[in-house]
């Protein structure tokens, strides 16, 4: 059986029970760290993440993703909360005994062994054969694609190289997580965006249930099936892309993600009221008297005129425009408010540093955040 | 290009001063030792005859040998766990180990030296609490081997830890995770990674504290066995007590090709570019 081979089956598996799909495989309860015993590093961190799925855990740096990392990797002890796994709580389980990948930034391949000795190496640690050591070791570099690599040492190998087999070795055994800390965080912009391809297909060839640290709003983005977002040790949000993309729980989540703009909207008697604007025409949300108002950029496009029910019109005191190439970033006032705007290049050939504009968008596209 | 001509001149001046410096204090003394070795008071070759037909020449270097491999082996057990807990711990304990490595540099090889005869001596505090502890009488410890391979031991341990810990601070931690996380025990981690990347430190300590131990005078003079010399210790007696220029001068140049060997075989296997991290 192949690495791949082992994989589908435990998928297949899983699929054929049905509800297993839907059930935590990995639970994070209530998880808090302190390195110091004074200050958090983590807060009280509760996920489940579900068997097979790709998990991104994004936030700026040090909000707490590696230490969560390291806690279900087993190199730091939780100073409180429980982590399971498949049911099983598995803090008592020592590190080299939990049967979890993991993929460094700076990939911390053994300098002094081949890539074939470094992808082998988990299998001599399992007291596997030495024969079936060197086809499984042999199957996975395939697999990332360096079989023609096996003799090269680390230092003769590319950065994206090396990180394939980091990615090799971590799976070779055939984990039940596969955890990677910012793993491409260190390769160049077009050789990490293949290297996410990469991971992508092998993700979906596995079905290993998979944490992917980063940093990268846009690698959370495209790869993950649900993004953990973090703050200053806690998760604001965990929800699939296009969920925490357009509609954020937090105003942090919205900053964070994505361009934004925040306008204050209060209750008052029984409609919304957003401020330098007035009366919005949309439903209140139950809960709160305030909100954070949220506008994409790209939301917000040239009034041409027409029927303005549904819709806020501005007029707009262009201070700033940034060219992208395919769009134009507008940055300026409206109604005391500073407010950004993105337009298609095309719309906005004609606008200048200066120039007063009529803007709008749809009431609809205001996504209201309670304040807390 | 003229410009990086004269640049290139000016590093040579740069070095001029150690240049002669060496050559007036090392070079003009290290070419009389080799003069005198054979001319005495003509041209002759019987002082290395000597040394080599002399069974005891040969004791001593040999002893000498021994003790330095000895003293090695002692150093390398003993620092390499504290450089290890050094990297490992890092910290304030990383900082006060690693100051009180260094501030043993300040004090000297020779008030070292005479701190033992004072702990080690007939009348010294460690024979007093052994004889207290009912070891009557106490054995004798200093002018034994044991009290100068101890004293050595001890003054060039510094040397051994640093020598690692300049290699195992290189060592990125993440490696022993890695293999932790594909499932190697702790001492597997340490065995199979660890131990083979600070190899470069333990040959680095070992072939520093090798040489030292080859050249030792003062401690093995002092604390040591006046029967079980050492090699430099001779050459100070050959001199001091017997005026044997000639002597003393071939068993010098003896010793620094033995050095030199030495020295020459770590370049061909290791790289003397290395010695210093
Ligand atoms: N080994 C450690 N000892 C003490 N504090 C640490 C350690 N590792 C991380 N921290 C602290 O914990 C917080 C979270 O860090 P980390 O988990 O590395 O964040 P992230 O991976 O999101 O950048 C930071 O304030 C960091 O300084
Ligand atoms: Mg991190």
């Amino acid at each position: 059986m192949t690495v791949f081979d082992r994989h589908m089956n435990a998928l297949s598996q899983t699929h054929s029970q049905g509800v297993v799909m839907t059930q935590a495989y990995l639970e994070i309860r209530d998880l808090v760290k302190s390195y110091d015993g004074k200050q958090q590093a983590v807060r009280g961190i509760s996920l489940d993440i579900r068997k097979g799925e790709f998990v991104s855990f994004l936030g700026p740096s040090g909000s707490g993703k590696t230490t969560t990392l390291m806690m279900v990797a087993g190199f730091e002890m939780p100073t409180s909360g429980s982590i399971l796994l498949g049911g099983r709580e598995i803090a008592p389980v020592p590190a080299h005994k939990r049967n979890i990948g993991m993929v460094f930034q700076n990939y911390a391949l053994f300098p002094h062994m081949t890539a074939l000795e470094n992808v082998g190496f988990p299998l001599r640690m399992r007291k596997t054969p030495a024969a079936e050591i060197a086809r499984r070791a042999a199957e996975a570099l395939d697999m990332v694609g360096l079989a023609a690599f096996g003799g090269r040492h680390p230092r003769e190998m590319s950065g994206g190289q090396q990180q394939r087999v980091a990615l090799a070795r971590a799976l070779v055994f055939g984990p039940d997580v596969l955890l990677l800390d910012e793993p491409l965080g260190a390769l160049d912009k077009n050789l990490r965006e293949q290297m996410q391809v990469e991971i992508k297909r092998i993700h979906r060839e596995l079905g290993i249930t998979t944490i992917y640290v980063t940093h990268d709003q846009s690698e959370a983005m495209t790869m993950s099936d649900r993004i953990a977002v973090f703050s200053q040790g806690v998760v604001e949000q965990f929800a699939p892309p296009l969920d925490i993309y357009q509609r954020p729980t937090t105003r942090f989540v919205g900053s964070f993600i994505g361009d934004s703009n925040f306008l204050d909207v209060t209750r008052q008697n029984d409609g919304l009221v957003a401020q330098g604007i007035g009366a919005l025409n949309i439903a209140a949300p139950s809960q709160a008297g305030k909100f954070h108002g949220l506008v994409r950029p790209e939301a917000i496009g040239l009034w041409t005129g027409g029927d303005e029910q549904g819709h806020c019109v501005l007029s707009f005191l262009i201070e700033g425009l940034v060219h992208y190439g395919d769009s134009v970033l507008l940055i300026g006032s409206a109604a005391g408010l500073n407010l950004r705007a993105r337009l298609p290049s095309v719309q906005a050939s004609h606008l200048h540093e200066g120039d007063t504009i009529r803007i709008a968008w749809r009431e609809n596209d205001m996504h209201l955040i309670p304040v807390q | 290009m003229t410009t990086l001509r004269n640049e290139r001149a000016l590093l040579w001046l740069l070095l001029l001063p150690v240049v002669g410096f060496l050559a007036v204090f090392f070079l003009v003394p290290l070419s009389q030792v080799l003069y005198f070795s054979v001319m005495d008071p003509g041209f002759t070759l019987k002082h290395y005859t000597a040394f080599i037909t002399d069974g005891f020449y040969w004791k001593v270097l040999f002893g000498t040998f021994q003790t330095a491999a000895f003293v090695t082996v002692l150093a390398l057990l003993m620092a390499y766990p504290l450089a290890y807990m050094v990297v490992r711990l890092g910290g304030a304990f990383a900082t006060t180990i690693l100051l009180i490595v260094t501030m043993s540099f300040w004090t000297s090889f020779l008030v070292r030296t005479f701190a033992w005869m004072v702990i080690l001596g007939n009348n010294g505090p460690l024979r007093a609490a052994m004889e207290m502890l009912g070891i009557v009488p106490a054995p004798q410890l200093l002018f034994t081997r044991f009290s100068s391979t101890l004293a050595m031991v001890h003054l060039l341990i510094p040397f051994m830890v640093l020598a690692l810990y300049s290699v195992m601070k290189k060592i990125d931690p993440n490696l022993t995770r890695a293999a932790r996380s594909l499932g190697a025990s702790p001492f597997d981690a340490f065995r199979r990674i660890f131990l083979p990347l600070s190899a470069p430190g333990i040959v680095n300590g070992c072939t520093l504290v090798f040489i030292m131990c080859l050249g030792f005078y003062v401690t093995p003079v002092l604390l040591g066995s006046p029967r079980e010399q050492m090699i430099a210790g001779l050459i100070g007696q050959q001199i001091e007590e017997f005026l044997e220029f000639g002597e003393a001068s071939a068993t010098s140049v003896i010793l620094l090709a033995v050095t030199l060997t030495v020295f020459a075989l770590y370049n061909r296997f290791v790289g003397l570019d290395k010695l210093w991290g």
